[in-house]
């Protein structure tokens, strides 16, 4: 349906997880407005809001399952991705940008096989965009997790996703 | 009250009435995209904008209601400033809307390039930039979503959501990426869209529309080795004719078989037979139930949408639906079966089609334990609008056919079957037959229960019939049957017999009828209009209880007795809970 393309990453719920979910929603079940809060605390309990938490809200709300999710998709705090084990967070700054980060951008996206947001399924991988680190003298620049690599170029990707191989 | 002025002329109007209701009442019409009286009032598409006097920008005129405080103002409809943002607006609109106009289905009722040829906005000076491209969504066995033709004006999601209470579907991410969908992008057929095409009806353009399955019908009639047989259900006829200017609510119902006959059917039978049908094992089932303690309240089973909504939403009430299959699956069903048999037909050689309200019906035909002579009961499936392309296409200037009959047997409807098309018509009819059963089987038994009938979301009745007392209620619309399913598990409403209908007012307002246009549905009361003609059919028929027509008389010397083993075998279905997601 959409025009993004959809990407699985396995859920790994707990049962304590799904516990304290499902007494947090019957705290606000009724309430005028609750869906926010009730997506905020599920986001987190799980650190992000996949269908798996998304039905269990649906079903103790008795809300339609698309109406949660046409609010956490309407919302940029809301994400429906975990983040991976190694966070990718490319520079879009003007800086980075001039200095050709949306190419780098682009190949990662490429690379990887997800679209910014998104995890990658073995959730080895999540990829961002972010404004600024203040690193512009290092043009374009990128992280992962608390590396920063600079002056960074296409073919130097390959190398440095390499280093995160385990 | 109070005193504006409209284009400069003196009105006084209620309070809280909109700028838009009230130009309306003094002769200015307003255009609108998104508005939809009482579900869908949003304010969103910016076309209904207009210049008040002492307002910083123009205002929506749909949802601005007028108060003491716009005393004296001037309001202007169709100023130039007006025109060029509504201009703006339909520009923008287009500049992300898949102008494939000649192609589409909805092409010359579509309400965007009626308001292009009224605006006088067209293919040029069009903005160059971003546009969208979605998959179309198949999956569904009853209609299609093409959202590169959405406007996301959510008339749709107001339909499935607040008419029916159901909200399968809704507007997902932000911006220019907006869409109309459903949860997680999952595929239509992987929810619990229970088929009813409430949203086709009010889409305003061709992003929504029933699966086309003309193709299918014309090879079959071009096939001469098949014999092509077709039914017509009651509610057909009291809408068919909108599409070749007849005022809505007009009968149409003798050009609708001489057209039927004209596009080259080898047999045409009225669904009314299979009406009469339901009534005899389901005013059966119900006195048996009655007496025997079982199930209550039994619930009727002929609409599709609300099985669907049954098996989805309230699993715990499959015990409550009549066993009884359709009409549409009961007339299938004779016809492969009693009918082939008297005819020496082989089944298999049969293509048996049926014209319908219904996009759920599309659905119906797919059902497990729909397929009396071992091969499905119905085939095909066109819905009244398929109808209307058939007869188009075929060059018949339908307004200049005679008036004629369906064909015997298998045709032969009673008064109480026509009216099946109307809210609380299921219910009359089936009071007709069981009344009478429960007075003796005398002839005077009474004919009209009035109080099931009318556009009401709930009603209820109780008669009292042989020493019995019958409590009854009525739903149409699934969000009125919601409610009153909610009193009946509570305790607060008890009752023996319910009729649900999926479409509000029944299928003379159902998801396969000819198109109205919100300009029309706004102001109109479609299911009202529309019953008049069915409730006028049974009228003018002499013959109006079900056991009274000569074709079930003369069927149940085939089937044995009502309700028996035989007519279990053929004309009764299972259900089973369906686990969709909600």
């Amino acid at each position: 349906m959409s025009s993004t393309q959809k990407v699985k990453v396995a859920f790994n719920g707990t049962a304590e997880q799904e516990k304290a979910l499902r007494s947090m929603i019957r705290e606000h079940k009724g309430q005028a407005g609750s869906l926010m809060p009730i997506l905020q605390k599920a986001q987190e309990i799980y650190g992000y809001l996949p269908i798996e938490v998304q039905s269990i809200i649906s079903e103790e709300t008795g809300i339609p399952m698309e109406k949660v999710y046409g609010v956490s998709t309407f919302y940029a705090q809301f994400s429906l991705y975990p983040k991976g084990k190694y966070r990718i967070s490319v520079c879009l700054g003007t800086a980075c940008y001039v200095k050709g980060s949306g190419d780098v951008f682009n190949k990662l996206k490429e690379m990887l096989g997800i679209e910014e947001g998104q995890c990658t399924p073995d959730g080895k991988f999540s990829l961002d965009a972010c404004r600024c680190i203040g690193a512009c003298g290092l043009a374009p620049v990128m992280t992962v997790n608390d590396d920063v690599y600079g002056k960074l170029t296409n073919d130097q990707l390959k190398g440095i996703l390499d280093k995160y191989a385990d | 009250m109070v005193n504006i002025k409209i284009n400069g002329v003196d009105v006084s109007v209620e309070e809280g009435t909109t700028i838009l209701k009230a130009c309306r009442d003094n002769g200015v019409r307003i255009p609108t995209l998104c508005w939809l009286k009482d579900i869908n009032e949003i304010g969103a598409c910016r076309i209904c904008v207009v210049e008040m006097t002492g307002a910083r920008s123009l205002v929506a005129a749909c949802v601005y209601p007028l108060s003491k405080f716009d005393e004296g103002k001037n309001i202007l409809t169709h100023s130039p400033a007006v025109l060029e943002s509504r201009r703006m607006t339909l520009q923008l609109l287009l500049s992300n809307h898949e102008r494939k106009c000649l192609s589409c289905a909805r092409s010359g009722q579509c309400e965007l390039q009626a308001l292009c040829r009224e605006l006088g906005v067209d293919d040029e000076l069009l903005f160059e930039g971003a546009r969208n491209h979605y998959e179309i969504d198949t999956s569904a066995a009853h209609m299609y979503r093409d959202n590169n033709k959405c406007i996301n004006c959510r008339r749709c999601v107001a339909a499935c959501g607040v008419t029916q209470g159901i909200g399968v579907i809704g507007a997902n991410n932000r911006g220019f990426k907006t869409s109309i969908g459903c949860a997680f992008d999952m595929d239509l057929a992987d929810t619990a869209c229970v088929s009813c095409g409430q949203c086709i009806a009010v889409c305003p353009t061709g992003a929504l529309s029933e699966k086309d399955d003309t193709e299918k019908v014309w090879a079959a009639i071009n096939d001469p080795e098949k014999v092509v047989v077709v039914q017509t259900a009651p509610a057909v006829r009291a809408s068919l004719g909108e599409a070749f200017g007849y005022p809505m609510g007009t009968n149409v119902q003798g050009k609708l078989a001489a057209s039927l006959k004209r596009l080259g059917f080898d047999h045409v039978f009225d669904t009314d037979f299979g009406a009469d049908l339901t009534i005899m094992e389901e005013s059966n089932e119900l006195l048996e139930r009655i007496k025997n303690n079982g199930v209550l309240p039994m619930i009727t089973s002929c609409s599709p949408g609300w099985i669907r909504y049954c098996e989805a939403y309230y699993p715990e009430m499959i015990p409550n639906l009549s066993t009884c299959k359709s009409p549409q699956q009961m007339s299938g069903a004779m016809i492969k079966t009693y009918w082939a048999e008297k005819n020496g037909i082989d089944p298999k050689n049969i293509v048996s089609v049926s014209v319908m309200p219904c996009t759920a019906k599309k659905f119906e035909i797919g059902r497990a334990d729909q397929s009396a002579a071992g091969v499905p009961d119905v085939d095909i499936v066109i819905t009244t609008r398929e109808l209307v392309k058939m007869i188009n296409r075929a060059g018949l200037r339908f307004r200049d056919l005679p008036d004629e009959e369906f064909e015997v047997p298998m045709s032969s409807g009673s008064g109480a079957a026509v009216i099946f098309g109307a809210t609380g018509g299921v219910m009359e009819a089936a009071l007709r037959t069981a009344v009478w059963k429960l007075t003796g089987e005398k002839n005077d038994s009474p004919v009209e229960f009035k109080e099931v009938r009318g556009v009401q979301g709930v009603k209820f009745a109780e008669y009292e019939a042989g020493g019995v007392k019958v409590k009854v209620a009525v739903a149409s619309g699934l969000s009125n049957a919601r409610e009153l399913l909610e009193k009946v598990k509570s305790g607060e409403v008890d009752v023996q017999f319910i009729e649900i209908m999926a479409c509000p007012g029944g299928c003379v307002n159902g998801g396969g009828q000819v198109i109205v246009p919100a300009d029309v549905r706004n102001f109109v009361d479609v299911r009202a209009e529309r019953a008049k003609a069915l409730y006028g059919l049974d009228e003018a028929n002499k013959i109006r209880k079900s056991h009274e027509t000569d074709d079930i008389k003369s069927v149940y010397d085939y089937l044995g007795e009502i309700g028996g083993h035989k007519a279990h075998e053929y004309l009764h279905t299972t259900y089973k809970a369906s686990g969709l997601r909600k």
